[in-house]
């Protein structure tokens, strides 16, 4: 192993300090001992955030409030428009803000290098969701903002015309739905987004659907997750039917998704896989088109396991509190307050973070209708394998690049077929698989 | 301050500038292409040249190349069309200025607009397709015809720069030239054979290699429309891919290093089959 910070050899004297400033951002010295927010609630912190929809409305108002009850602090909110890649880059330069939401490339072990410890997963647990997300080593260094159910936004209206009215309990009944809604309706029974890539990783977050609590710790130790019957398998196979079969938009390369809600919202499309999150966005489109926003409603994934529908909820972006934060004390009391008190979740339709606030209605109405909500935690023993073996076998999971290439080859616009890429699939991930494993 | 120093001081802005925001991040570039690194870890692990030898050996990495083929083919008619019209709007044409105007245009806009653009004239039942009316194929969603659809908006979006080029040469060219040539019984034909192409002819070959190198870098216009999907993803969008979706920071900065090699060596086989010399036009 080297220290990158080694690297100071090349260059001028003159420019050795600008290596070192643009380089050796990352990990340097911690400022104070981890876990301390003694001192005073006052002076400013700047929290950063994803929302810029928000940033000037909503978050303000909370910066407002904030400051009302603890007279001495402002607070300063910050939109970051491409927030995962903005902030990574902003994370190994060593200036990011005082609370800010964890961005999804910091590996678990890496945490502690960039946030303070929030108190042990065994404590906060008792009081709040979705603690473990953002855990290493029995420590939480973030708590989510609110969470999300996983499952499909469908136009209700656009089923009932095809005479369907209750959730598809296999995959082949979803297909057959889909089917009438293409005969009997003018609409688009099922809509990819494709083009926009992100909406397509929603299959991987449907592994609630089999009802096993360790499924994240035992998948690393599965060679192919691509063979019938495994969670792939069901999931990417749906996508492979749906498009295979002519159930989804004919160009899949020019879809776009602030298009796709005013679609779903007026029946021209009738089913997406997202998640509860995105009821809120497809009712708004509905009242901006004039039609009833309760026809939107949350479906479970077609599959049913023991007789009954599942669907994992996650947390969504977890906030924390920044290593290299001057001002700790106020910093810890914001998010404190923000996740308890500011009522942010409810606004959001969200899973409340606090177990102790009521669902939001479209979650109430998911459980009504027999879904059973499944919080999945983190992998243990296996922790960090799955990342690895992504990189290694370069098939982003959690990402779009091989499910478009699943679309294409579904639709007949590039070689091969179901069987012959989820078998190269299973060889790519095996291989990768045994040299993460050992 | 003597009379030696006092050059360096001058140069001293420049310099820094250039080391820092040039060579230094080269230097880090190559020093991390013979690592893995995944770009947060404080700690890299040296890998030889492991990342160069899977560039070229693993068929994912060396396979983008060929996309790049497109975007070559694409610059000939690029600089065909812009020297055709660079000739046209040197005489005394109607309009000319105006002519120009609308030839340089594209280049000024934003290269996410013209992307965005695209893609509404691509689109099915989009403009491209009710101009053409009938069976058109899926522009984009085609995999056989969406490389020509994104070199083609290429072609739209930089044919103004060679243009100008082209133009700026021409009108370098001294007008007694041409009435010699007139007087001895040129016709305009003649004239661009013999005097306006020997005239540009560096010109030509400076843009020849930003067509090189422009092919096998070719990044936004793909990236925005289509983001790599569909058999449409360029060497560049490769190691985009590869550094911040997978966050291989060594092996991307390998690709890149191999990036920079292609295009120095294609410059120099390039500048000695069509060595630099003077032209003279007397």
């Amino acid at each position: 192993m080297i220290d990158r910070r080694h690297f100071l050899g090349i260059g001028a004297a003159a420019t050795l300090a600008l290596v070192a400033g643009c380089t050796g951002g990352a990990g340097d010295d911690d400022t104070g001992a981890a876990g301390d927010f003694s001192g005073d609630v006052k002076g400013s912190i700047t929290v950063l955030t994803n929302r810029t929809d928000l940033v000037d409305t909503t978050l303000a108002e909370y910066a407002k409030k904030f400051s009302a009850e603890h007279p001495g602090t402002t607070v300063q909110f910050q939109a970051v428009t491409n927030y995962e890649g903005d902030v990574t880059t902003q994370l190994s330069g060593g200036d990011y803000g005082d609370v800010l939401l964890i961005p999804n490339s910091v590996a678990r072990p890496e945490l502690g290098q960039f946030f303070e410890p929030l108190g042990t997963v065994d404590e906060l647990a008792k009081k709040y969701r979705f603690t473990d997300e953002k855990a290493y080593e029995g420590q939480v260094y973030g708590l989510s903002l609110g969470g999300i159910a996983k499952g499909l936004v469908v136009n209700k209206k656009v089923w009932a015309d095809a005479g369907i009215t209750a959730p598809p309990k296999t995959p082949e009944e979803f297909l057959a739905g889909l089917q009438a809604i293409k005969q009997r309706t003018g609409a688009i029974p099922y809509y990819t987004n494709y083009k926009d890539g992100w909406p397509l990783s929603e299959f991987n977050n449907q592994r609630g659907i089999l009802n096993q609590p360790d499924i994240n710790d035992r998948f690393p130790e599965d060679a192919s997750p691509w063979q019938p019957g495994k969670i792939q398998y069901l999931t990417d196979g749906l996508l492979y039917d749906i498009v295979h079969n002519g159930l989804s938009e004919k160009d899949p390369l020019t879809t776009n998704w602030e298009s796709s809600k005013p679609m779903l919202a007026t029946g021209k499309t009738a089913a997406m896989l997202l998640g509860s999150w995105a009821v809120p966005q497809m009712q708004a489109a509905a009242k901006t088109a004039n039609v009833s926003p309760d026809d939107i409603a949350l479906w479970p994934f077609p599959y049913q396991k023991d007789g009954k529908f599942h669907a994992q909820i996650t947390g969504d972006y977890s906030a924390a509190v920044s290593k290299s934060s001057g001002n700790k004390a106020t910093a810890k009391a914001f998010l404190d307050w923000f996740v308890n008190e500011s009522g942010f979740a409810a606004g959001q339709q969200a899973i409340p973070t606090a177990l102790s606030q009521p669902m939001p209605k479209v979650i109430q109405d998911f459980e009504n209708a027999g879904v059973e909500l499944l919080s999945l935690p983190a992998a243990t023993t296996n922790s960090g394998k799955e990342d690895e073996i992504i990189k290694e076998s370069e098939i982003d999971l959690a990402g779009n690049i091989y499910r478009q290439k699943l679309v294409d080859i579904a639709r007949g616009a590039a070689k091969g077929d179901k069987d012959s890429y989820f078998a190269d699939l299973n060889k790519r991930w095996g291989a990768a698989r045994s040299k993460v494993m050992k | 301050m003597t009379r030696r120093r006092s050059p360096w001081l001058y140069l001293a802005p420049a310099l820094i500038l250039l080391i820092t925001f040039t060579y230094v991040p080269v230097g880090n570039m190559i020093w991390y292409s013979f690592h893995s690194w995944d770009g947060l870890k404080p700690a890299m692990e040296p890998v030889g040249l492991g990342n160069y030898v899977r560039v070229f050996t693993d068929e994912q990495y060396w396979r983008v190349f060929l996309i790049s083929l497109y975007y070559f083919a694409a610059s000939f008619a690029q600089i065909a069309i812009a020297l055709y019209f660079a000739v046209i709007l040197s005489f005394s044409t109607r309009f000319r200025n105006l002519f120009k105007g609308i030839l340089f245009f594209p280049y000024l806009l934003n290269g996410v607009a013209v992307g965005f653009v695209f893609l509404y004239f691509f689109q099915p039942g989009g403009t491209l397709d009710t101009l053409l009316g009938g069976h058109t194929p899926l522009w984009l969603g085609d995999p056989d015809v969406a490389n020509f659809s994104l070199a083609g908006t290429s072609v739209w979006r930089f044919t103004g720069l060679t243009f100008v080029l082209f133009l700026g040469a021409i009108q370098s060219i001294p007008g007694e030239i041409y009435e010699a040539a007139e007087i001895d019984g040129a016709n305009r034909w003649h004239q661009v054979r013999h005097i306006i192409v020997p005239g540009i002819k560096r010109i030509i070959s400076l843009s020849f290699i930003l067509a090189i190198s422009g092919s096998l870098s070719a990044f936004e216009i793909p990236f925005i429309m289509t983001g790599g999907a569909n058999g449409t993803t360029t060497f560049v969008i490769q190691a985009y891919q590869t550094a911040f979706g997978f966050r291989k920071i060594g092996l991307a900065s390998a690709m890149a290093v191999v990036l920079l090699l292609i295009v120095l060596l294609v410059t120099w086989i390039q500048r000695r089959l069509v060595p630099d010399e003077e032209v003279t036009l007397s």
